[in-house]
């Protein structure tokens, strides 16, 4: 053997063990498009990496999101500095939330390289820790008046109007305002209301909604882990939905095993608490779904133990099969890896097919090739319940491999409009019906 | 010199091998974390030997190659093992385990391995 060949036979080498690695990389299968009450599950698989495809971000140009026929969609805002949640004044001035948790800290050689790659698929824009008003005084669906309403919170994400009273939750506490009528600036600081769980915050955002005579308060609170990995003590009060009272700020865990529950809202029609819920990931491209569900007081839903009631995940050591045992399954399938962030319900009154059910911000996904989610569905309700398959609702966040926009809050106006918040593009879209 | 930075390898990976016992044993999961970036650290060791073995071993005389390309496919091979177990502890909790306690070992060996024949060809050297 000469020296050249010698060489060739050692980067052969080198270039077979690569191959080896890399065939044991998961392979993601075709979209399925998982939903309802009983998706398919299939086995857990996971290769050397996480099946990834994260977004390739874009500008919007000239293209426009897609909506359905007979309605159209304007951008009332742009420029924003991370728009997550909105919130429907009863004057129909919009306040949008906008801001961003700081990373947890770096714990594993893994945290700091898929930092580095989820990080190429959000924008760049600095969170804006404030709340900016947008009042369309005339009437002719172009947001001219905008406000900074206030400024100098705390990664603000759920927004809820009590009477005069408007709640924020900051990444570390639930806030108060004074509002009334036509105010485009709180006239004094917030107030804390109550504290909120904040130790490291891999899910940092809280999710907010109140009862219908806004005596209570819930606040979802997301995991500090995927699944676990960082320990369970870190994990005290994490993962579930607490019940606030308005008034003395006493907080106790209304449900719990809620992984990471990113929006509350209530169902108009029967007053009941529903949820939508990020799930875990790394156990392949359709497992395990996100939902939308019903929360039931003092239900436990499974994470980190097990998924969709009791299928237990074995990367929790030591397993609790009581905890396993005790878990009950979501409501709804939604895609796995979809990442449901925004939830509102049809305001009762409507018509046609977007009058009776939820509207669900998909902001889409970085565990699955090819991607799921970046579009806003709809998922029809009666009764009180689903009673169907989810309706695309705002789509064309994607084209040509890249991603324009990733919606997140969504919110029904007092006209009926659909607002969406896209924390990519840092725009507030909003989608109206003919008249 | 090259065989001194496999060496500085060998306790990184022996650390990762207990601690992967340790979280074994006690289900602490701190464990498979200290294991995480102990494996990531005699890797990068391993990896600056391997490229500057190389460069020694394709540069020295006909005599010293043969045995000089045993220590690089060991080089090789625990430096692939060791990607591979950097891969499997960065799943979460208990996915890692117990092909990531089975790899520490198997790249522990490897790279001692490696490390002993790197020392005796330099004992050779300075020795003639």
């Amino acid at each position: 053997m000469t020296l050249s060949t010698r060489r060739i036979a050692a980067a052969t080498a080198a270039t077979a063990v690569l191959a080896a690695a890399l065939t044991l990389v998961a392979q993601a299968d075709s979209n399925s498009g998982q939903y309802g009450a009983s998706p398919e599950l299939p086995s857990p698989q996971r290769g050397l990496l996480p099946s990834m495809g994260i977004a390739v971000p874009t500008a919007w140009d000239d293209r426009r999101p897609t909506v359905p026929q007979g309605w159209t969609i304007t951008a009332i805002a742009t420029g924003l500095q991370i728009p997550r949640q909105t919130l429907a004044l009863p004057n129909g001035d919009i306040l949008v939330a906008e801001g961003k948790g700081k990373s947890a800290p770096v714990l594993t050689p893994k945290d700091f390289i898929a930092g580095i790659i989820k990080a190429r698929g959000t924008t760049s824009v600095k969170g804006g820790d404030r709340l900016t008003l947008l009042r369309d005084a005339d009437g002719d669906g172009i947001y001219e008046g905008r406000w900074v309403y206030a400024e100098n919170l705390n990664a603000p994400y759920g927004l809820v109007l009590v009477g005069s009273r408007l709640y924020v939750a900051n990444q570390d506490a639930l806030v108060r305002f004074d509002y009334k009528d036509g105010d485009t600036r709180a006239t004094a600081a917030p107030v804390t209301v109550t504290p909120l769980p904040s130790a490291i915050n891999h899910h940092w955002t809280k999710a907010l909604t109140a009862d219908a005579d806004g005596r209570f308060l819930y606040v979802g609170i997301g995991s500090n882990s995927n699944v676990g990995e960082r320990g369970m003590a870190i994990e005290e009060n994490r993962a579930m939905v607490w019940q606030v009272d308005s008034n003395t700020g006493a907080s106790r865990p209304f449900a719990t095993g809620l992984r990471n529950p990113t929006a509350l809202a209530f169902e108009p029609g029967s007053g009941q608490l529903w949820a939508v819920v990020n799930e875990r990931d790394e156990l392949g491209p359709d497992l395990v779904p996100d939902y939308l569900t019903s929360v039931r007081e003092g239900a436990f839903y499974g994470w980190p133990y097990a998924y969709w009631g009791s299928n237990v995940d074995t990367r929790v050591q030591p397993q609790d099969h009581r905890k396993v045992d005790a878990a009950v399954r979501p409501d709804y399938a939604l895609q796995s890896h979809s990442a449901p962030l925004g939830l509102a319900f049809a305001r009762a009154g409507g018509d046609g097919l977007f009058a009776e059910g939820a509207f669900v911000g998909l902001h889409g996904s970085w565990n699955r090739e090819p991607p799921v989610g970046y579009k806003v569905i709809f998922v029809p309700f009666r009764n009180g319940h689903p009673s169907g398959p989810p309706v695309d609702f705002v789509t064309g966040f994607q084209a040509d491999g890249k991603t324009m926009g990733r919606p997140v809050g969504v919110t029904v106006d007092p006209q009926g409009a659909v607002i969406v918040a896209d924390d990519l593009s840092n725009t507030v879209w909003r989608a109206t019906p003919a008249r | 010199m090259h065989a001194a930075l496999v060496c500085a390898a060998l306790p990184l990976f022996l650390g990762a091998l207990l601690c992967d016992w340790a979280y074994a044993r006690s289900h602490q999961v701190q464990w498979t974390n200290f294991a995480s970036w102990l494996v990531a650290g005699g890797l990068i060791f391993v990896c600056l030997a391997l490229l500057w073995g190389a460069v020694d071993v394709l540069r020295s005389s006909a005599t010293r190659h043969r045995r000089g390309l045993i220590y690089l496919l060991l080089l090789l091979a625990s430096f692939a093992g060791g990607v591979v177990n950097a891969l499997v502890h960065a799943r979460d909790g208990w996915a890692a385990m117990p092909t990531g306690f089975v790899l520490s070992a198997v790249v522990l060996v490897l790279a001692a391995a490696a490390g002993l024949l790197g020392l005796a060809d330099l004992c050779r050297r300075t020795t003639t």
